[in-house]
Formats: C-alpha cells, sequence, structure tokens
C-alpha cells in the first residue's frame, strides 16, 4: 500500500446494538449482541472481519446498512466519510455510494429477472449489460429468475448490482458461501480488483483462510466485539505477531499451524461477564481484566486487552 | 412446456368430469334417500287421484326402477341436455338455472370483485404497518366478520339500511308489483346493493387476513431487506418487489374463494328474498323439487370447480418457479 495517509471511509465507533425479546411470559429482555464494537475501512482497503459463524457478524452489516428490526436498538456512532451515518445521509448514499453484497440468492427478488434486479432504482440497462460482459455472465441471464442462477452466477449477480453505481464502500455478508475454492478465489479476486481501484470493502467472514488472500487488516470478532485489527502480514506469520490473546489461540488453532483447539465457548449474548469478554478462556486473566477495556492503538493495529503487546 | 401445460388442463378437466359424476351420484342418492316423494310433490297432498293412476305415473317416470336404473335415466337425459322440468317453477330446470343464474351472478361478481379489491388493498396496508393502529382496527372487525354467520350480517344491514334508514327497499330484485318490462337498469341496480354490500362484507374479511398474513410474510424476507440496502424507498419496494409478490397468491385465492362466495351469496339471497340460485335452492328444497335441485347441485359444482381450475392455471401461467419445473419435468 501507499505511504500517503488514507482517509477513513468508514469508521464505527462504540457500536453497541441490542435487541429487545420477550421472554417466557411478558417480561422484555434487552440482549446486547453487539458490544461497544470499534472498526474503520480506509479508502482502497479491504477489512475482513472474521469470527465464527452465528456470531452476530450479519448484525453489523446490517447495523451499518440500517437494516436492523424494529426492536432492535443502538447507540455509538457509524460515520461515513466522516460525516455521521443518520437514516437520512443513509437515504442519500444506499444503493449509489454503498452498496451491499448479501450472502445469497435469497436476497433476490424471486419473482424478478435478475437483469432488472441489477438494474434496481438507480442504473440503467446499459450499464447492466457492460456488467455482464465484465463479469462474464452471457446476455441470456439477464433475463432469469433467480432460482434458476448457478451458485457462481449468483455471486457475480451479487457483485454487478453492488457496482453498478461505482461505489465508494462495499459491504459484503459472507461474499463466498457455498462456492467451491475456484469460484471463491474468482470472487476474492473481483473484490481485490474494485479494492485496487479505490472502493473500500467491508467483508464479513467465517472463513480466515478467505481473509488471507485478499484482505489488507483483518479484524477478529469475538463475542460480539472486535478484540483485534491488524495487518493481514501478522496474522500470516502465525500467532506471534498477533495482540490479543484470543487471536492468537485463534490463529494457532488453525491446521496449517499447530492445530491445537482453544478450550471453552464463546459467551452467550444473555450471559456476558464484565469487562473483558474472553476472561473466563484467557490464560493470562487477572483482577484487571474485569474493568471496562478499552480497544487501544498497538504496533501497526488495534487490541483490546490489557495485557497485549 | 405447452405440452405440459395441455397435459395438466386436460387432466384437471378429466377430474372435473370425475368430480361431476360423484357429485350427481351423491346428490343422487341423498335426494331419494329424503323423505320426500316427488309423486306427491307433484301432483299435491290433496290430490283427489286413483292409486292406479298415482302408480301409473310412477310407473312412467320410472319410479319403481331399482335406484342405479334411475340414476342412468336421469343421468342419460341431463347428457341429452334434458334437466327435467321443476315443479317449483312449472318451467325446465335449465330455464330456470339460466335466469337465476344470471341474477345470482351479478350479484356474486359484483360483490367478488369489491371484496377482492378493496379486501386486497385493506390487507396491503395493514401488513405494511402491522400492529399500527389502522391494523389493529382491521383486524378486528374483520375477525368479528369471519365469526359472524351470513344472514345475520344480511338482517342486520336489511334493519339498518332498508328499515331504519329507510334507504334501500327490503328485498326482491325489482319493485314489487311492477312489470317485468317496466323495470328500469336504476330499479335493478337499487335492489342489488344491499344484496351485494352484504355479500361483500361476508366475502372480505378472508381476502383483507389473507392478504395482511402475505404481505407480512413478503416483508419480512431478505429480498426486501436487499431492496432497501440498495436505496429503493418504501413506495418503490411496494411496487416493484411486494405487489409482484403477493399478487399471485391474492388472485389466486379469489378464485379459489369461490365456494364461500356460493354459500354466501345462498344465505344473503333468502334474506333479501333475490330472486337467484340461492333463492331457487331453498324454493327447490320446501317443494322437494327434486329435478331442479339436482341441476343446481350440478351447475353449482361447475361453478365452483372452474373457480379452482382458474386458481390452478393461474399458478402455472405466472409463477416463473412452477412454469420451469413444468419444462424440466
Ligand atoms: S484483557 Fe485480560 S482477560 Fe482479556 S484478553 Fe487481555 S489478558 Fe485476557
Amino acid at each position: 500500500m501507499e505511504e500517503k495517509v488514507l482517509r477513513n471511509v468508514l469508521e464505527i465507533n462504540d457500536l453497541v446494538v441490542s435487541f429487545e425479546m420477550y421472554q417466557k411470559g411478558f417480561r422484555k429482555k434487552k440482549l446486547e449482541v453487539l458490544h461497544s464494537l470499534s472498526l474503520d475501512v480506509k479508502e482502497g482497503e479491504i477489512v475482513a472481519v472474521v469470527g465464527s459463524s452465528g456470531s452476530g457478524k450479519s448484525v453489523l452489516a446490517h447495523a451499518v446498512l440500517g437494516l436492523l428490526p424494529k426492536n432492535a436498538t443502538m447507540t455509538g456512532n457509524i460515520k461515513y466519510q466522516g460525516e455521521l451515518l443518520t437514516p437520512k445521509e443513509r437515504k442519500k448514499y444506499l444503493g449509489r455510494e454503498i452498496a451491499f453484497i448479501p450472502q445469497s440468492v435469497d436476497y433476490l427478488d424471486p419473482l424478478m429477472k435478475v437483469g432488472k434486479q441489477v438494474v434496481g432504482v438507480y442504473s440503467s440497462k446499459e450499464r447492466q449489460r457492460q456488467l455482464f460482459e465484465k463479469y462474464q455472465l452471457k446476455k441470456e441471464v439477464e433475463d432469469m429468475y433467480p432460482f434458476q442462477l448457478s451458485g457462481g452466477m449468483a455471486r457475480r449477480i451479487l457483485i454487478s448490482a453492488a457496482v453498478t453505481e461505482e461505489p465508494k464502500l462495499i459491504i459484503a455478508d459472507e461474499p463466498t458461501p457455498g462456492l467451491n475454492v475456484e469460484l471463491a478465489m474468482d470472487t476474492l479476486r473481483h473484490f481485490r480488483k474494485l479494492a485496487d481501484n479505490g472502493t473500500s470493502i467491508l467483508m464479513i467472514t467465517h472463513d480466515i483462510d478467505l481473509a488471507f488472500q485478499v484482505a489488507d487488516r483483518i479484524a477478529v470478532f469475538y463475542a460480539g466485539t472486535i478484540v483485534e485489527i491488524s495487518p493481514t502480514g501478522d496474522f500470516l506469520a502465525g500467532g506471534k505477531n498477533l495482540r490479543h490473546p484470543y487471536s492468537k489461540a485463534f490463529i494457532t488453532a488453525l491446521p496449517q499451524n499447530e492445530f491445537q483447539p482453544l478450550k471453552g465457548t464463546q459467551p452467550y449474548a444473555g450471559d456476558l461477564p464484565e469487562g473483558c469478554l474472553f476472561a473466563p478462556r484467557c490464560p493470562k486473566a487477572e483482577i484487571a481484566c474485569n474493568g471496562k477495556i478499552a480497544m487501544r492503538d498497538l504496533r501497526e493495529g488495534k487490541v483490546r486487552c490489557i495485557h497485549a503487546t | 412446456m405447452s405440452m405440459k401445460k395441455g397435459k395438466k388442463i386436460l387432466s384437471e378437466c378429466i377430474r372435473m368430469v370425475l368430480l361431476l359424476v360423484a357429485v350427481s351420484i351423491v346428490a343422487f342418492i341423498l335426494i331419494t334417500k329424503a323423505p320426500i316423494d316427488p309423486l306427491v310433490s307433484y301432483i299435491g297432498t290433496n290430490s283427489t287421484l286413483s292409486t292406479e293412476a298415482k302408480q301409473e305415473i310412477a310407473q312412467y317416470w320410472g319410479l319403481n326402477d331399482p335406484l342405479p336404473q334411475r340414476f342412468l335415466t336421469w343421468a342419460g337425459h341431463v347428457l341429452k341436455g334434458d334437466f327435467g322440468t321443476s315443479i317449483t317453477y312449472k318451467k325446465p330446470v335449465i330455464e330456470v338455472i339460466k335466469s337465476r343464474f344470471l341474477y345470482s351472478g351479478i350479484l356474486m361478481l359484483l360483490a367478488w370483485v369489491l371484496s377482492g379489491v378493496l379486501g386486497f388493498v385493506l390487507g396491503v396496508i395493514c401488513g405494511l404497518r402491522q400492529g399500527g393502529i389502522f391494523d389493529r382496527i382491521i383486524k378486528l372487525i374483520c375477525f368479528i366478520l369471519k365469526s359472524a354467520p351470513t344472514f345475520w350480517i344480511g338482517i342486520l344491514v336489511l334493519t339498518v339500511f332498508s328499515v331504519q334508514l329507510g334507504w334501500f327497499p327490503i328485498g326482491m330484485a325489482a319493485p314489487a308489483g311492477k312489470l317485468a318490462a317496466d323495470v328500469t337498469i336504476g330499479d335493478r341496480i337499487y335492489h342489488l346493493i344491499l344484496p351485494v354490500l352484504t355479500l361483500t362484507v361476508v366475502n372480505i374479511s378472508e381476502v383483507v387476513l389473507y392478504t395482511r398474513q402475505k404481505m407480512i410474510e413478503i416483508i419480512n424476507q431478505d429480498f426486501i431487506l436487499y431492496a432497501k440496502a440498495r436505496g429503493e424507498s418504501l413506495w418503490q419496494i411496494v411496487r416493484r418487489h411486494v405487489l409482484r409478490n403477493i399478487a399471485l397468491p391474492a388472485i389466486t385465492v379469489q378464485f379459489a374463494s369461490f365456494s364461500e362466495l356460493f354459500g354466501g351469496m345462498a344465505l344473503a339471497e333468502n334474506v333479501f328474498a333475490y330472486p337467484g340460485i340461492g333463492t331457487a335452492t331453498t324454493a327447490a328444497a320446501m317443494n322437494a323439487d327434486v329435478p331442479l335441485l339436482l341441476g343446481i347441485a350440478l351447475f353449482s359444482a361447475i361453478f365452483v370447480f372452474i373457480g379452482n381450475l382458474i386458481a390452478n392455471i393461474l399458478y402455472g401461467i405466472f409463477d416463473p418457479r412452477t412454469r420451469e419445473e413444468a419444462g424440466d419435468a
């Protein structure tokens, strides 16, 4: 990457998202799923948010895109190009400057031809055709319905739909599920190209290997917050260059490394420890870890741990 | 693809024929087993005819034949288009049914379109604003209407608009005592309003609740989230995705609801003494008018079946998914 100081295209500060749930009977309960999560994505950068499936990563994408359900409450702030992303601002940017690549074709209208869906409300037929050509989709595909698409076609359709207006920021939620390695790599190459042309990409995935392939930085998502953000190189070097005990353990557990699994499970959102969320499983845990732990800069990255070096 | 569709329609038609045969048999058995004597109802209870003469008529009509043979005789005539003569109206059954179906048809068509369109619009709004005050009020009204019997609603409408307010005539299809030739279109419409209103009210709750339910299902789908994420406004989402996805089930259920519409119609007609199929059925039943009852049973079955057939075909034509399956299979 170039040396010049890059602007933050997306900046998330202390984002807390909770859902109001009805428990047995009529008692309402607040379930906090994201806990003071902070993250930033710079111009032309791919940041991968990596965490195990079902840990609430999608909520992060939905929060940025304003897709949270009615029973969700949100505090903290989300900034786009330095501006607070209010609902009104968001309306201005969604579909034009900010694009979303969803997980699957279920996100396409089952009764609308895909060509028309790629055009959406802002683009044109010409642009759609141009993109189909670019992503090697045959012309007939525009007249197909989503259920007729193969996995690879669906991916390229969703990417086409995202880039019609040449967005500055793309949020991709699990962009490669169910694809074979080749197709997944293909998708990632498209991402890399987009990023090299200046688009920022926030990629949410459970697959760290994918993140290794394209991401500039990797954010480790644990129990509803991000515990470490570091350059991908630090991850590739194995656990020793990482900052947070969880990321270290997580990387060590990979098959290509020592394959040492981490004992215990992630805490449930309704039953969180005070202070550091990783404390129950952390070998270095001590009393001080029960206090509030802030995200801090450390070497080229950021970490949420008092002991990290 | 068209081969498949042709086959499907053909098999539906075969089903229809089988259904008609079944309906005729069941109706025939039920009516002949009922404690009514067609002979008595034909000649009247205090007839002076001798027993021999009665026997002769019974013999001539085939009333003494075994049941299967009687059925075949009737069915044979029906196949030639002869439904017999109505005892009640002293006219060929087919003529009675024709004129009565015309009256009922107008009534049903109007109520069907009104409840369909109005119910759809209300259902869509309720679904979009689920849990809002409008939704809750409409839902409550629908539940009340749904659980209220048709004749009760009919009588309520009648009491309020005809008796209390005096806005509309109490019943019939035309002013009493006016010659058929003098009856104007205005008269007819004037007399139609209350029955149509009643039938619409009876029918509408089902449409609203169904549309609302579908609506909620659809707006909670991921593709609505995606449309939002792509910058579509609420109106654009409704126009581009919601209506597209809800139209098919809504239209289908409209056709499939023919049978309920038919039942409601029969009751509403009786409340308003409207001269349609419903009142004819009652009259026929009162008079043990076997030929007319059988004819009505048959035609009603055809009517309801056609509704279902249209519903099935619509799905086949308009849903790309079933269209494709038909092509692949
Ligand atoms: S803050 Fe304490 S408990 Fe948490 S990861 Fe660091 S050392 Fe472990």
